[in-house]
């Protein structure tokens, strides 16, 4: 077999990592009240929780596709002066503590923002406190993550196919759709699934820029942290649906994605 | 071929960093005389940064730092075993949770405070009373039930019979005062000492709510990691200086 073998000292760090990754998990395990589990997950915060957390992150995943995989092209292939500014600009939001992410947004398009004020005026919109405003919250931390995958997929893409494409005959939107997404296609759906990761454990940037009221605004990670404070139980059991369904969408969709290639 | 001699700089930095982890992971809180952990509730929070200040001033070497918080947060890292010297609580349920379980000795009631109206400056929306929360159309907002702020608001509204179309339930008052002080709520209930502490706030008394005031008691917890520093600190707060501290910043005497 040509397959090698790791290093003992990398075997060893690795599974120092592994405990690392599950101790928490290891931590919820324990803690579950596992004979109220139903009871508990049925009561309508947690349903309403579970709703609103399902269509924010899939909307927010479909925001960052609009927007994201365009930016990730761009990104990849414009020459422009500047570029790697905007890149630092797209990327911040991945650095930055959710809750300042969340208060700029507040600044910004809140009720008396920059551009809320103005579009509050002329629409009578107000995005906060709005299922918008937990959309594009969890949009702007997630989407980076689709935006970088896109570039460097874009960046290894061998040219001559598109070229190949275009000798054909084919224009510019006929290659990008029949061409450049297919073969990037992996990555795309690695990037879109770690987006809809990211915006489904939104808590930071919601909390702060969309609020948070049962049946609303409140998602999953919000009724987690409020649960807390009062009801240990129902926020384990909130937690632990989170981890089912993150898991069980990261495993399926990872395998199915990646076995392709 | 293998060549030993140039994996073992890796092997040594391996060991190296599995040393790291290992003491990291031993390290924890050692008793030290000189530090001094105080969980304070989130509204505590300018009055107890200024009693810092005096303590330190008074005390060379002494190093307060304090743990800001929702008062039940606080509540659950002190009965999950965090290793708190002091905890002052905006509220003697939660205080009476800790105490029960044996990790608070006598909590003391040290300051009081009065919920408020907050609304933005120059009161855009017109609100007058109480009875504005029921209006949906504004946008109004309360701390979370499970925060003193939030129960304390919920059980004046009931008592006026008021029932409050909110918008947001806030994890702690100094978030949403923070919604009121951007002017992206018209309508909040936070105590007047947030209201005293914030420029861009003006408070609405309640006079229906004369005789709902949140009680603030202080405990030292009994397997502090710093036994004579909590004791001497909890003195501090109950001491005339540390007293007039907390009513300069609008608290009123226990």
């Amino acid at each position: 077999m040509s397959r090698r073998r790791n290093p003992l000292g990398v075997v060893i760090l690795a599974v120092i990592g592994l405990f690392f990754f599950t101790i928490p998990l290891i931590g919820l395990l324990a803690r579950a009240p596992w004979s109220d589990l139903p009871d508990l997950l049925s009561s309508e915060i947690v349903l309403d929780a579970l709703r609103l957390s399902l269509i924010s992150s899939l909307g927010a995943t479909a925001l960052s596709a609009l927007l994201g995989i365009p930016l990730g092209l761009m990104l990849a292939r414009a020459e422009f002066p500047g570029r790697s500014v905007l890149r630092g600009l797209v990327l911040l939001p991945l650095v930055l503590p959710p809750v300042v992410a969340g208060t700029a947004l507040l600044f910004a398009l809140g009720r008396r923002g920059v551009i809320g004020e103005p579009i509050n005026e002329v629409t009578g919109l107000v995005l906060p406190f709005s299922i918008w405003g937990v959309i594009i919250a969890a949009a702007l931390v997630a989407m980076p993550f689709l935006v970088i995958s896109v570039e460097s997929a874009v960046r290894n893409l061998d040219p001559r196919f598109e070229g190949a494409a275009a000798t054909l005959g084919a224009g510019k939107w006929r290659t990008l759709r029949a061409v450049t997404l297919p073969m990037i296609g992996p990555s795309l759906a690695a990037g879109l699934l770690l987006t809809w990761a990211r915006a489904f454990g939104e808590f930071g940037a919601t909390i702060t820029f969309a609020g948070n009221l049962q049946g609303r605004t409140q998602t999953l990670p919000l009724a987690v942290f409020v649960a807390l404070e009062q009801d240990r139980d129902t926020a384990i059991a909130i937690s632990l649906v989170m981890v089912a369904i993150s898991l069980s969408v990261l495993i399926l969709l990872r395998d199915r994605w990646w076995r392709a290639r | 071929m293998r060549n030993d001699r140039t994996i073992r700089p890796k092997s040594w930095l391996t060991f190296l960093m599995v040393a790291v982890v290992v003491i990291a992971a031993c390290g924890g809180r050692q008793a030290d005389r000189s530090l001094i952990l105080v969980s304070a509730a989130a509204s505590l929070t300018d009055a107890f940064a200024e009693i810092e200040e005096e303590f330190e001033a008074a005390n060379p070497g002494v190093d307060v730092q304090l743990n800001i918080g929702g008062s039940s947060q606080l509540q659950h890292q002190i009965l999950e075993g965090a290793p708190v010297d002091v905890f002052a609580s905006a509220n003697p349920t939660v205080m009476q949770t800790v105490v029960d379980v044996g990790l608070a000795l006598d909590p003391i009631l040290f300051a009081g405070s009065r919920l408020q109206i907050g609304v933005p400056n120059g009161n855009p929306a017109r609100i007058g009373g109480i009875g504005d929360f029921a209006n949906g159309d504004l946008l109004l907002g309360l701390c979370a039930e499970t925060v003193p702020c939030g129960s304390l608001a919920r059980e004046i509204l009931a008592a006026v019979g008021v029932e409050a179309a909110i918008d947001t339930s806030e994890p702690d008052v100094r978030s949403l005062l923070t919604k009121l002080e951007e002017g992206e709520l018209d309508a909040g209930i936070v105590y007047s000492t947030d209201i005293i502490a914030s420029r861009d706030v003006t408070g609405i008394a309640i006079p229906e709510a004369i005789d709902l005031i949140a009680e603030y008691p202080i405990a030292a917890i009994s397997d502090a990691p710093n036994p004579t520093g909590a004791r001497d600190f909890v003195a501090f707060v109950l001491s005339e200086k540390g007293q007039q501290i907390i009513t300069a910043h609008g608290f009123t005497a226990p």
